[in-house]
């Protein structure tokens, strides 16, 4: 056979495929996309048009997911005949590696942050807080899911406590956002810990139910003891964040609030880098990779899994208490499983483990939302629709956790000789 | 010199099946012992006991650190095990696939390390330089067991005669007086055995540890080992050195079953 003939038997079939894919789509959403019963006056009403739409429209769909299918398959098998050489570094690691992009490219972020408040408008600040906000929590969660691989479906129990935590505080006591900001963490620690006993000895599945329980209990003690927690209505009234004393309106509350939350996020950055390239960041990654191992390795398993979730509970507690400064106002359905699911979803679709990963998703899943109001109807669809892409074309995530690559010279290892014999 | 490790009558029990019954052994200082018999014998069930997986239902694990006090190892936790001074590796490999080479010897060094929360998050001098110390120790391990050219590979990607000695690298990283093999051999070609049994010899000359092995390769046994447990059914049938065992009536009844003839 020659070349040609190849090729059109090839397009052939793909046509085919396709014309079947169509075909068995039409026949699935014909009782919803063709028959219309209007039961006022008794007639069916044969929708044919929807019927030709989907047809093409599924024609092209699955056109153009086999051409993808087959571009990823290609890339695969050319990586393959390179060897391992062809392993390379993500393009924003690349980036973050490179001297010359990186220095003028943290200025321009730097520039951006600097200015955001000033040129945009309190509103635009506002969704970017709340970005920020989700920055956060996503860090935190990684720390857990991302990196200990203990999968928390309750995460959002933890901002709740820092949130509470502040809000019965300053509506009890009038304790400040500065002195609340260290009790919520420490209050969403100390629930990190009580979750984190009894679940020592789950772990995938199980434990999975059991913090996707311990975050509805929260949720439910919160809604229903009123005399606690003023029940449904929430808490109202809260203080902003003061900064010395000064007098700000709304908006200059709103710059400010902003700054405060860039350098905690810098700060969450900072700390969960140092923590993953530490003793206790390999201890949580062989718990991860292999609990018996990890045992026989001298590591406490009890230690290290409780050391997780302190410390992703805490990060979700100093988020709780910006939420509730920022918002004013708490009340129990600002903490329902969605935000957990939201969360995960970032920790997953940033990358397991993946830093800037976690912070791009982060802001994908908060900004876009916010910005395609327009298409608020098929929010859900399209998101779910991501997803799935995502999980077929880059399971690993949007940046893939790369493993850190250790240097060593011989100098430098005979330094390090020297110095520990000296 | 007191036994390094001295088990004595050590039962398992899982409900009404008796895994091993009565068990008995002794590790001398600086010795290559071997624990062999077939399938089911409850060989690994022993390593898991003393390695603190399982609570074995009576008996003693006494175990004596070159120049420190015995310790009743009972039901002691892995992790405290292995930081007595007892590292294993396992008859299916159980390294850290998605992590390299060089991170799967830095945990093995976890234990030996002392930096916590604090010193991590400040990134201390003394936390900075324990680091130091840990990469160079275990590329000098990798080094001196001819692993250091995939320091940085995933050790998922390693060749599977690579991926065994890794875990015998891991474990050595956790400074052991005594290292426990679960079939180190298991599944080898002639040539990679051959270099495993040189591996084993080097490091029980160089680092005057004394090493425990399960395996089912005779000629490897019988090479290496300088005195031989043989199991059969949880029971001890017989011990002693190669040439004793070879000629043992009972274990020659263990592993071929009884002649009719005789």
């Amino acid at each position: 056979m020659s070349e040609t003939q190849l090729k059109t038997g090839y397009l052939l079939s793909e046509i085919k495929k396709s014309l079947l894919i169509s075909v068995w789509f039409m026949f699935l959403t014909f009782p919803i996309m063709v028959i219309r019963v209007n039961t006022v006056e008794n007639y069916i009403r044969w929708r044919w048009g929807n019927m030709v739409m989907i047809g093409v429209g599924t024609f092209f769909i699955s056109w153009v997911w086999r051409w993808m299918m087959s571009r990823k398959e290609a890339g695969r098998r050319h990586a393959e005949t390179l060897g391992e050489d062809a392993e390379k570094l993500p393009f924003i690691q690349r980036i973050m590696e490179n001297q010359k992009i990186r220095v003028p490219g943290l200025l321009v972020i730097a520039l951006f942050v600097l200015g955001f408040p000033h040129v945009f408008s309190p509103y635009q600040t506002n969704i970017m807080i709340t970005a920020l906000i989700y920055v956060m929590l996503g860090l935190g969660l990684n720390i857990v899911v991302g990196v200990a691989g203990l999968l928390d479906l309750g995460y959002v129990a933890f901002y709740a406590v820092g949130a509470y935590s502040y809000a019965l505080l300053n509506h009890n006591f009038g304790v400040g956002f500065w002195t609340a900001l260290p009790i919520g963490a420490i209050c969403a620690m100390i629930f990190g810990i009580l979750l984190g006993f009894p679940v020592l000895r789950l772990r995938g599945d199980y434990l999975a139910i059991v913090t996707l329980g311990f975050g509805e209990i929260i949720r439910l003690v919160l809604q229903n003891w009123g005399e606690f927690s003023n029940g449904p209505a929430g808490i109202k009234n809260i203080d902003r964040p003061g900064f010395f004393g000064m007098q700000m309106d709304l908006a200059g509350n709103m710059t400010y609030l902003f700054y405060l939350m860039v350098l905690l996020v810098i700060f969450t950055i900072f700390i969960v880098n140092r923590l993953q390239n530490s003793r206790l960041g390999r201890a949580w990654l062989a718990l991860r990779e292999d609990e018996i191992a990890c045992q026989a390795m001298g590591i406490d398993k009890h230690k290290t899994k409780l050391t997780a979730f302190a410390l992703g509970a805490t990060w979700a507690g100093f988020a709780g208490v910006i939420f509730a400064a920022k918002t004013t106002f708490v009340n129990p359905s600002s903490f329902t499983f969605m935000e957990s699911a939201m969360i995960l979803s970032m920790v997953v679709l940033g990358g397991m483990g993946s830093i800037p990963g976690v912070i791009i998703a982060a802001f994908v899943l908060i900004l876009l939302p916010e910005y395609l109001r327009a298409f608020s109807e098929y929010r859900m669809l399209l998101f779910g629709a991501a997803m799935v892409m995502m999980m077929v074309f880059r399971p690993g995530g949007l940046i893939q956790n790369v493993q850190r690559r250790y240097k060593y010279g011989i100098e430098e290892l005979q330094s390090v000789e020297r110095n520990s014999h000296d | 010199m007191t036994n390094w490790l001295n088990v004595q009558e050590l039962s398992m029990h899982f409900g009404g099946l008796v895994a091993l019954d009565s068990m008995d052994l002794e590790v001398r200082p600086n010795e290559i012992v071997a624990l062999i018999g077939p399938n089911g014998a409850g060989k690994t069930t022993f390593f898991n006991c003393i390695t603190g997986i399982y609570t074995p239902t009576s008996g003693n694990i006494l175990v004596t650190p070159p120049e420190k006090e015995s310790v009743r190892a009972n039901g002691m936790k892995p992790n405290k095990i292995t930081e007595l001074g007892m590292a294993r590796t396992f008859q299916n490999i159980r390294l850290f696939p998605e992590l390299t080479v060089l991170e799967n010897v830095m945990i093995g060094r976890h234990c030996r390390m002392k930096a916590g929360i604090l010193g991590a998050a400040l990134l201390t001098r003394r936390t900075r330089e324990e680091e130091h110390r840990t990469v160079a120790h275990c590329y000098g391990l990798l080094q001196r067991f001819g692993l250091d050219q995939h320091a940085n590979d995933l050790a998922k990607n390693l060749p599977y005669g690579a991926q065994r000695r890794l875990e015998i690298i891991r474990a050595m990283a956790t400074d052991p007086f005594l290292l426990l093999l679960d079939e180190p051999a298991a599944g080898m070609n002639i040539a990679e055995t051959r270099d495993l049994e040189n591996l084993i010899k080097k490091i029980r000359d160089e680092d005057k540890i004394s090493i425990l092995l399960i395996e089912h390769d005779m000629s490897l046994v019988m090479s290496l080992a300088e005195n031989i447990f043989v199991l059969d059914y949880g029971r001890l049938i017989a011990r002693g050195a190669p040439e004793e065992i070879k000629n043992n009536p009972a274990v020659i009844k263990a592993y071929l079953g009884e002649d009719i003839d005789a």
